[in-house]
């Protein structure tokens, strides 16, 4: 357990630190460090940044490789799941590219997770950040490539010629629910997984799972009397409430409802889990 | 849990009351998810293996505290603790049991070329280092002309550091890491290499560095060293302070039990 008081960077102040033994929750703690850690903005903007970078450094692309790489995806598994289904194109076409967006950012929390910790094992050995800083780095860089993906929505809008209105801006308090969710998965599954190595192995075989049962490539309307399919997906309602109003309508209260609780339980038990364990991730990394 | 209040009269202070670190040793099985799932699941016998868990205690019990002006070596046998102690007064190990407290900037120079990126150029990497340190944007570029001036570097700091030999490397990440005056300073091994000018002007730089620090701590192997930057030493032995008290009376007792041991 570690008590900060006043660990500032300033000059004329004098951080202290004080870190004692001890096992229990450690909601003080916990707290200080998610709160310091958003103090830190700049190192893990740029963190983040660089982590992008780094993938595509010297490709004449650069991160647009991403959104390259999606576009086609887009492209071919719209047109052809359009005919499998036998759906209109103009229609099937942008549902399924919101939804691959949105699950993109989804699963790459879910995945990358596993690697939050022990990824960054060089700098939890040498110097004391809040342990909070890893999580920012990667949602924030998680954002900037569902930045670069947005261009193919806007492709999309443009070539069927969809406009969905005022609605579209529900989008916004939808996407930071699911970035805060995503952040909080991410640190649990970042602890767990310094801790017991399997755990990535784990996830990555259940998210392959659950893109296939969550309505990404299928409408949701094609469940008919399995609608519990979706309404027990947590995932759903998530996507949903991103997708629905960049497509134009209006997500559901039950979407709505269902997320708050996703949100409120997630918070309450990786809130409790870091109060406790924040302070073994440098033992287990 | 209480508020432990240090002083805020504004002295640099360290101090450790009853501190123990132990690892618990996870080797391929013993970690992985499985193994404690069946253990959970199989009865009692294996369930008292899993809860004996071998640890290794890296330290036992230290009780130690360090005020302004304070310069320590630290000295031991490999494998003493040195290193673990040095990470838990920088807060990267939290005690296990025991209390560390300590008011004052620490800056850890363990390893200088932490969070050097190779593909990012000289400036961008004085930045992401300097920001690592826990300094702020502002405090970077007004020390900025000061680090790049240091580096003798010039052009070369805007290309990608990974074009660099290593001993521009060191002096690109020497100058990051001594740009800032910390009030408690800890050192695992001494830090200066690179050609023979340069080393004339890091000796400079770290006399300096060192003598604005409140507190220093030294871990080394080299009495010279020790003997030249310290006045306080502590003998570390098994995860336990063997002794502490004055530089000479603490390498003394060392070397003759080492000498002794040695024949």
């Amino acid at each position: 357990m570690t008590l900060i008081l006043n660990d500032g960077h300033r000059k004329h102040q004098r951080p202290q630190l004080v870190t004692r033994g001890g096992t229990g929750f450690a909601f003080g703690m916990g707290c200080s460090d998610l709160r310091d850690g958003l103090t830190l903005w700049p190192l893990w903007v740029r963190l983040g940044w660089n982590d992008i970078l780094q993938r595509y450094r010297r490709s004449m692309l650069g991160p647009f490789w991403l959104t390259a790489s999606m576009a086609v995806m887009v492209i071919a598994l719209g047109i052809l799941y359009a005919e499998l289904f036998n759906t209109p194109i103009h229609d099937f076409l942008p549902f399924l590219c919101v939804g691959l967006l949105v699950w993109n950012m989804m699963s790459s929390f879910l995945i990358e997770g596993g690697t939050l910790f022990t990824g960054a094992e060089s700098y939890i050995k040498q110097i004391r950040l809040p342990y909070s800083v890893y999580v920012y780095r990667s949602s924030w860089s998680k954002l900037v490539i569902l930045a670069h993906n947005f261009v193919i929505y806007f492709g999309v809008l443009l070539y069927f010629e969809i406009w969905p209105g005022a609605v579209a801006l529900l989008a916004i308090p939808g996407l930071l629910l699911i970035l805060l969710n995503g952040a909080a998965i991410t640190l649990c599954i970042g602890m767990v997984s310094a801790r017991f190595r399997d755990v990535p192995q784990l996830i990555n075989s259940v998210v392959q799972i659950v893109f296939f049962v969550t309505p990404i490539m299928w409408k949701p309307e094609l469940l008919r009397g399995h609608a519990y399919i979706a309404d027990f997906n947590p995932f759903y309602h998530l996507l949903e409430i991103v997708r629905a109003p960049l497509l134009g309508s209006l997500p559901s209260a039950k979407s709505y409802a269902a997320v708050l609780l996703i949100t409120l339980v997630n918070a309450v038990i990786v809130g409790a889990f870091f109060a406790r364990f924040r302070s073994r991730i440098s033992y287990w990394v | 849990m209480t508020l432990h209040s240090i002083n805020s009269a504004g002295q640099t202070e360290l101090s450790l009351e009853g501190v123990s670190v132990s690892f618990p040793i996870y080797h391929g099985g013993s970690r992985s998810l499985k193994k404690s799932l069946l253990f959970r699941s199989s009865g009692g016998q294996l369930a008292s293996d899993a809860s004996h868990r071998i640890t290794v205690e890296a330290l036992r019990n230290v009780s130690l505290h360090f005020r302004t002006g304070d310069r320590v070596a630290l000295i031991g046998t490999n494998g003493a603790g040195k290193t673990t102690l040095l990470r838990t007064m920088a807060g990267i190990y939290e005690p296990v049991s025991g209390v560390v407290s300590c008011s004052g900037r620490i800056s850890p120079m363990f390893d200088i070329s932490l969070g050097i990126d190779g593909e990012i150029n000289g400036y961008d990497n004085i930045r992401l280092r300097g920001l690592i340190l826990g300094l702020t944007a502002r405090e970077i570029e007004e020390r900025m002309a000061d680090i790049v001036d240091f580096t003798e570097l010039g052009d070369y700091l805007d290309i990608p550091v990974r074009t660099y030999s290593s001993g521009m490397m060191t002096r690109l990440t020497f100058a990051v890491a001594t740009c800032f005056a910390p009030d408690i300073l800890l050192m695992d091994e001494w830090i200066v290499a690179g050609d023979a000018g340069f080393l004339a002007k890091a000796q400079h730089r770290i006399e300096a560095f060192v003598k604005q620090a409140g507190i220093l701590i030294l871990a080394s192997h080299s009495s010279d060293l020790c003997r030249q930057w310290c006045n306080k030493a502590i003998w570390m032995e098994r995860g336990e302070v063997k002794q502490f008290g004055e530089i000479d009376s603490v390498l003394d007792a060392y070397t003759k039990e080492i000498s002794a041991t040695a024949s």
